[in-house]
């Protein structure tokens, strides 16, 4: 069977930084992937190639069999993205922002007004509905702008750093909501994130990330064999694998400020 | 298997004509547009002020000096439609701003990802800021009446500067796009904005005709859309004495399509 997700030899070049370099990795469908690594290691900027944000310089890559480069809009018909930043208009209501988007994906009448309850129901945010977002928790902006995602049920659902800036609880809610979904629809996840522990805990697969190659791919066990380090949690095999001094140089001020806005929008 | 994920990739591409999804994508953006004005009047609200000052303060002085012989003798409705004109561009410049605001959002990013065509998004867009225009356009005429400012009136005429409105609005809002997409912040946005609607605004016959300007200021007047906008509604509002509205009409429209394209092309740049 042909992968969901297929990457080839992906290489992008922002002036003079290398973000994307040879990148190359297969997802299977209704598998959980996840693309780990510490800022500025060209995570973000490999999901925006993957969902036609960005094109790549060379390369080539398949989304539900589509090519990236001829078919940017098949791809977009068969994918669900949740950006990094927070992406709910905070005017609207949920139920407005889950019907704009529902519409944006060509749904309408019966089936759009059946599914904008489902997905409520199903990320539990039936009761503040009719809320302005504005007054939304973080998480419950999150489980929104997941909700937003799936509404015409794509073969593949893309999050850039999905937890980042919640707290403990709310992110374990989220993971359980993520958990769901993959067990209800089916459906192959492919996720960033620099949480050890989210990869762990949601993922089929990890690849890590670092100054814009892949530096290791594989299950965590296999990962652990790779360091030969059997007993090792996540964050010691990243660790091991990135080094101790990368993390902290790639952050740039650009990153923080981001995340911190981030943050601070989620109260 | 039962369970994955019903949608085979062509699902959605079949459901549809693709002409009549590219409209209802359109009219999306729209209604998005439209719902976020309505939540929050306040900006539509003040934005109508500006040229109630105009007209109040601005026109009502200036008709006294009889400074503008060709206006006959009625210099507040020469300058009614060219303070109608103003108010279009001025609100509809600033159009680039939200646009940025969203890139920074990620809403952008996320409506891009869509199966929503680039040009049906930038059409849309530019069709929204006409519902801003629409208000001013009510609150305009009906400052005039109350003013008892001379205007002609007829259906034909009140369709004809629909027209107007619309074609000047998304003209503005789609210039306001392609310098979004060039100057990408909204700092920067903010200045050029100011820079640009002041020239577009004095080198036209908005508050004087183009014939009282020097030579070189006379061709910058007529490479100015302002002007054919300004012409366009004064040919409907005054007498017929300024009517070359076919041609004023056929300019904005070439213009538009041509503002159309640059923004669907520049538009994604916000991106990088």
């Amino acid at each position: 069977m042909e992968p969901m997700i297929e990457v080839r030899d992906l290489c992008k070049r922002f002036k003079d930084v290398q973000a994307v370099q040879n990148v190359s990795f297969d997802v299977k469908a209704g598998e959980c992937f996840a693309l780990l690594g510490p800022n500025g290691a060209g995570k973000s900027t490999t999901i925006k190639i993957l969902i036609t944000l960005l094109s790549a310089d060379s390369g080539e890559a398949k989304i539900n069999s589509f090519s990236i480069k001829t078919a940017p809009y098949r791809i977009r018909e068969s994918i669900g993205y949740v950006p990094q930043s927070l992406s709910v208009d905070g005017a609207l209501t949920g139920r407005e922002n889950l019907m704009i988007f529902g519409k944006l994906y060509g749904l309408s009448g019966a089936e759009l007004k059946e599914r904008v309850p489902q997905i409520l129901e199903m990320m539990d945010l039936t009761d503040s509905a009719n809320r302005p977002v504005a007054h939304y928790s973080g998480g419950m902006i999150r489980r929104l702008e997941i909700g937003q995602s799936i509404l015409h049920h794509p073969a593949v659902v893309f999050l850039d750093e999905p937890t980042v800036g919640l707290d403990p609880i709310a992110r374990n809610t989220l993971w359980g909501h993520i958990r769901d979904l993959r067990k209800q629809y089916g459906m192959t996840l492919l996720l960033t994130t620099h949480y050890m522990e989210e990869a762990e805990v949601l993922c089929d697969r990890i690849a890590i990330m670092n100054r814009g190659r892949i530096e290791v791919m594989g299950t965590l066990n296999e990962l652990r064999k790779k360091a030969k380090m059997p007993k090792a949690s996540m964050d010691q095999l990243f660790v091991h694998f990135v080094g101790p001094s990368e993390s902290g140089e790639q952050g740039g001020l650009a990153n923080v400020k981001k995340s911190r806005r981030i943050a601070q929008r989620l109260g | 298997m039962s369970k994955k994920a019903d949608v085979s990739p062509s699902v959605l591409a079949n459901r549809r004509n693709p002409v009549l999804l590219y409209f209802y994508h359109m009219i999306v953006i729209i209604e998005l547009e439209t719902i976020k004005m309505m939540k929050d009047p306040t900006e539509i609200l003040s934005r109508s002020l500006q040229p109630v000052i105009w007209l109040l303060l601005f026109g009502e002085a200036f008709s006294r000096m009889k400074a503008v012989p060709e206006a006959g003798g009625d210099y507040l409705a020469f300058l009614t439609p060219g303070i109608l004109a103003q108010s279009i561009t001025f609100v509809s410049i600033f159009n680039g701003l939200s646009i940025i605001w969203e890139r920074d959002m990620g809403l952008l990013q996320k409506i891009l990802t869509t199966p929503i065509e680039r040009s049906a998004l930038v059409l849309g867009k530019m069709l929204a800021s006409t519902v801003r225009s629409l208000c001013q356009l009510t609150v305009v005429l009906s400052l005039s009446f109350c003013l008892g400012i001379h205007l002609q009136w007829s259906i034909g005429r009140v369709f004809g500067l629909l027209g107007f409105v619309v074609l000047g609005s998304a003209f503005f809002s789609g210039l306001s796009m392609v310098i979004a997409a060039i100057v990408k912040t909204r700092d920067r946005m903010m200045g050029i904005g100011q820079l640009v609607t002041m020239p577009l605004f004095f080198a036209s016959s908005a508050l004087y005709p183009v014939s009282i300007m020097p030579g070189w200021l006379q061709f910058v007047a007529k490479a100015n859309p302002m002007s054919y906008l300004v012409d366009g509604l004064r040919g409907l509002l005054l007498d017929p004495v300024y009517a070359h509205g076919f041609l004023d009409a056929l300019v904005l429209l070439a213009a538009t399509l041509v503002i159309w394209a640059l923004a669907t092309r520049q538009y994604p740049r916000l991106l990088t």
